[in-house]
């Protein structure tokens, strides 16, 4: 139809070595925060564990659900999602953050 | 009129577009996302609102079942890709296996969250008990959150395991063969949807101790 | 497809599918008989609702009890926000005229997913029909008001789970109906239909899908937390267990806010549609028509807060909140100023749907600018939660929406059905409604200014004299709709017949398809070639011309 049908038509380019390769580094990803967690890092340890979290999503969107291979748009559409998500966080902490009782 | 009509051919029913479904699939599972975010929003609030009590709520949960399950759900995750792989190659059977694989993780995990669930229930934590409320408002929203979230994560899980075993049964019947599977990649991206929000979930209710 | 050619170019309103008679139409996937599905649900709501609207006009008529109970009154201000809201404006143009024109206008046979479009439609009706329920069973009608504020709802022993959960499923199907425009003008345009020749109705629709996408799973999750909090007690909104009510407050209006938007973008399309057709002239400004429905549904994400100035959040985030809400102002006055700026020098033709959609103009600067009051944090403390507000929200979403609605009624009506209504009753019908709207919907202005609170049963006498006009206004108004839907009706079986593909000499796509569509639109599959509104002024002019010189 238009300029999007350009994109790759069957998602399928990689063997099993790859995903297997994917895998073995969540499970170290997972190892690596549970291992970190236990130090006390104070408020930096929520932070960590959610950067660990973001870098597993970011391996299991772009490998196992095949971002890698899909048009632009696609990734497009994820941004978009996940930055209506984080504006709304951080407008909802406009008004926690400065908050004197309530 | 400034548009015309091409001579050739009249109307029919839209072609096949497998992308134009996966499009749609990706579409319904920011939709997902974002069921899970307004619970990820009110955390955020309590967790800022009441920041040492989540800590000691935390330590009431056990760190090695949220590992174990975050394992399994990662691995299940492998093995439903690899199915892909393999009914994309035409090996019918191996990929059926590797689904069979998925839904035993699944089936694994909710026993595992049910052993978890029961001994919390067990100790007298669940919405509305007495321990609960002599903990304070802090750790009563805790787990109010955690009852809520990995519920309906749970809900999710079962979702998915019933989606798979669909996808199973079409696969053995020839519906989902290796010329058109787009079924079968759909319920995948569902199923590592399932996955993406436990690895969220796992930090956030059993890391922060 | 097992069927043949001869089979499907006929008529959609005529062709023998698998079913014949009703259950040809509830089990057809076609998005034409979807689209009518809708259409005919839709106003069956909308007639309960106009009802619950007149009972509460007629209470309010004079101080005191009049012909119902306080709390019958309360749950009859609730049933119709909620039907009003969820059951006809919500779903008014997307899922109908969405719905039937959307693929039409794109080049497409149907929608993306034809099968999901009629799943939706069922959820619309299981939700709205339970949402109805709600009042005849035990427990009486819910009486929470529309935005089921804690801590009420969870207090309050009347049958709110059953309209919660009607809402839930109204916004799943809202959710779909959204993934099946998002897929389908990004993979089923015609040849030669690029994103910047689509037809304003088209970007419209398709700004309006994207905020159905991401907003509305967000009420879901959020009424289906207080009918948690209300059979479990988790504690997630109730302050005596440590929750925060005003979170819940948060998260209702992260949804709600964006839903006017919803509500009012559509809308604002079927404009777009009808000015640069009835005054036969190209839009001006198009690609800031177009890109201000996106910049709408991007900024109108941003301001949910606006709605709880007095709920007792942080002065910063009032500040900011109210900023954004004045900045939402100006792709909707980019708008205005093209449709105005369309008209001028136009070819103009005071036909119905022109008249409607003027009537949106007027009565959208009204609602607009008094909405513009409140957003300023030093007035909305004075008029926060007085019949102002409710004044600005019926002129925006009654005079902008449904006048939309019936703008696109009229404008479509020949080619969805083939038959033409009465003229003169439209024009009537219209200057009637428009008569009534404004004896009814502007007293309120005034007396919220005077300090009447809104949803209040009794009233101090000082305000009787303009209860009592706005009262009337609503008989006036019903008046009009009722002329305007008796034409309508009558028209689909004694109508004139119309058999031109252009009724209105419009450029778009749905004026190439037969009267009315075949069963997949196109006789012939459309190649675009040009924008969607390049009238070149000899279209207009020759045929005139070679008239004088014969």
């Amino acid at each position: 139809m238009t300029e999007e049908n350009t994109q790759v038509e069957k998602s399928h380019a990689h063997g099993y070595g790859h995903y297997i390769i994917i895998w073995f580094a969540l499970l170290i990803l997972t190892g690596l925060t549970v291992a970190v967690a236990g130090l006390n890092f104070g408020n930096l340890t929520i932070i960590t564990a959610l950067a660990i979290a973001g870098l597993k999503s970011f391996f299991v969107l772009k490998v196992f659900m095949h971002l890698e291979n899909e048009g632009k748009l696609f990734t497009l559409f994820v941004y978009i999602s996940i930055m209506f998500l984080v504006i709304t966080l951080a407008l909802l902490f406009a008004d926690y953050s400065f908050l004197q009782g309530r | 009129m400034s548009n015309s009509t091409s001579a050739e051919g009249t109307m029919e029913h839209a072609h096949r577009d497998d992308a134009g479904s996966r499009l749609g699939m990706w579409l319904f599972l920011f939709t997902e996302l974002l069921l899970f975010s307004g619970l990820f929003l009110t955390y955020a609030v309590y967790k800022f609102t009441y920041p040492d009590e989540f800590h000691a709520a935390a330590k009431e949960l056990n760190t090695l079942f949220g590992a174990l399950n975050t394992i399994i759900l990662l691995t299940s995750s492998l093995t439903i890709a690899l199915s892909i792989v393999a009914i994309s190659r035409g090996q019918k059977y191996l990929s059926i296996f590797f689904q069979l694989m998925t839904i035993a993780m699944a089936l694994g995990f909710m026993v595992n969250k049910y052993f978890e669930w029961s001994a919390k229930i067990g100790h007298g934590i669940y919405p509305g008990s007495e321990t609960l409320q002599d903990k304070g408002h802090g750790q009563t929203l805790f787990f109010g959150l955690y009852y809520t979230m990995t519920g309906l994560h749970g809900i999710h899980v079962i979702v998915g395991m019933v989606l798979i075993a669909l996808m199973t049964f079409w696969t053995w019947k020839e519906k989902i063969n290796a010329d058109t599977f787009v079924r079968l990649e759909s319920a995948g991206l569902y199923w590592h949807l399932v996955d993406i929000i436990w690895i969220f979930l796992f930090p956030l209710f059993y890391l922060i101790s | 497809m097992s069927s043949t050619t001869s089979d499907v170019n006929v008529s959609y309103l005529d062709y023998k599918g698998k079913h014949s008679g009703l259950l040809g139409w509830i089990t057809s996937v076609d998005h034409k008989r979807i689209a009518i599905l809708y259409l005919v649900s839709m106003l069956v709501f909308f007639s309960v609702g106009v009802t619950f609207g007149f009972l509460m006009r007629l209470e309010l008529i004079a101080p005191g009890k009049t012909i119902m109970e306080p709390q019958t009154y309360n749950a009859i201000f609730t049933l119709h926000g909620l039907i009003m809201i969820f059951l006809f404006i919500i779903p008014g143009l997307p899922a109908v005229f969405g719905n039937f024109f959307l693929p039409i206008m794109v080049g497409a046979p149907d929608v993306a997913f034809p099968r999901l479009n009629l799943f939706s439609w069922y959820l619309f009706i299981i939700g709205g029909l339970l949402a109805i329920a709600s009042i005849f069973m035990p427990g009486g009608a819910p009486d929470t008001g529309w935005t089921f504020y804690i801590p009420y709802s969870i207090r309050t022993t009347t049958n709110v789970i059953p309209a919660l959960f009607g809402a839930v499923l109204l916004g799943f199907s809202s959710i779909l109906t959204g993934i099946n425009f998002v897929v389908t003008v990004h993979r089923l345009r015609a040849k030669g239909m690029t994103f910047w020749k689509m037809p304003l109705f088209v970007w419209s629709t398709y700004a309006t899908a994207w905020i159905q996408v991401l907003v509305t799973p967000i009420i879901g999750i959020t009424l289906l937390m207080v009918i948690v909090e209300r059979t479990l007690g988790v504690g997630m909104f109730d302050p005596a267990l440590g929750g925060d009510p005003v979170l819940f407050q948060h998260l209702f209006w992260i949804y709600s806010h964006p839903a006017v938007y919803i509500m009012i973008i559509p809308a604002m399309g079927v404009i777009s549609e009808v000015i640069p057709v009835f005054a036969q002239r190209t839009i001006f400004g198009y690609k800031f028509v177009a890109g201000s429905s996106i910049a709408i549904a991007f900024l109108g994400s941003l301001v949910w807060a606006h709605h709880m100035f007095t709920a007792g959040m942080s002065n910063t985030a009032m500040i900011i909140f109210s900023a954004l809400t004045f900045m939402v102002s100006i792709p909707s006055a980019i708008k205005v100023f093209n449709w105005v700026a369309t008209l001028y020098k136009g070819s103009i033709r005071t036909e119905p749907p022109l008249l409607f959609a003027l009537g949106f103009i007027f009565l959208f600067a009204i609602g607009g600018f008094t909405g513009l009051i409140p957003g300023a944090l030093s007035v909305n403390l004075n008029i926060h939660d007085t019949s102002f507000i409710v004044g600005h929200f019926h002129y925006v979403m009654f005079g902008g929406t449904g006048f939309g609605i019936f703008a696109a009624m009229h404008y479509w009506w020949p080619k969805m059905f083939g038959r033409m209504y009465n003229r003169t009753a439209a024009k009537t019908g219209f200057w009637v409604l428009f008569t009534g709207f404004n004896l009814l919907y502007f007293p309120m202005f005034i007396m919220g200014w005077l300090g009447m609170p809104r949803r209040y049963y009794d009233y101090l006498p000082e305000f009787h004299i303009y209860h009592l006009i706005s009262t009337v206004g609503s008989w006036i108004l019903i008046t009009g709709l009722t002329i305007l839907f008796t034409n309508l009706i009558h028209a689909l079986r004694k109508g004139e017949k119309v058999t031109e593909r252009n009724y209105w000499n419009g450029e778009t796509l749905e004026w190439i398809t037969p009267t009315p569509p075949y069963v997949f639109n196109f006789d012939k599959e459309p190649v675009v070639e040009a924008g969607p509104y390049e009238y070149k002024r000899n279209d207009v002019l020759e045929p005139a011309l070679e008239e004088e010189k014969a």
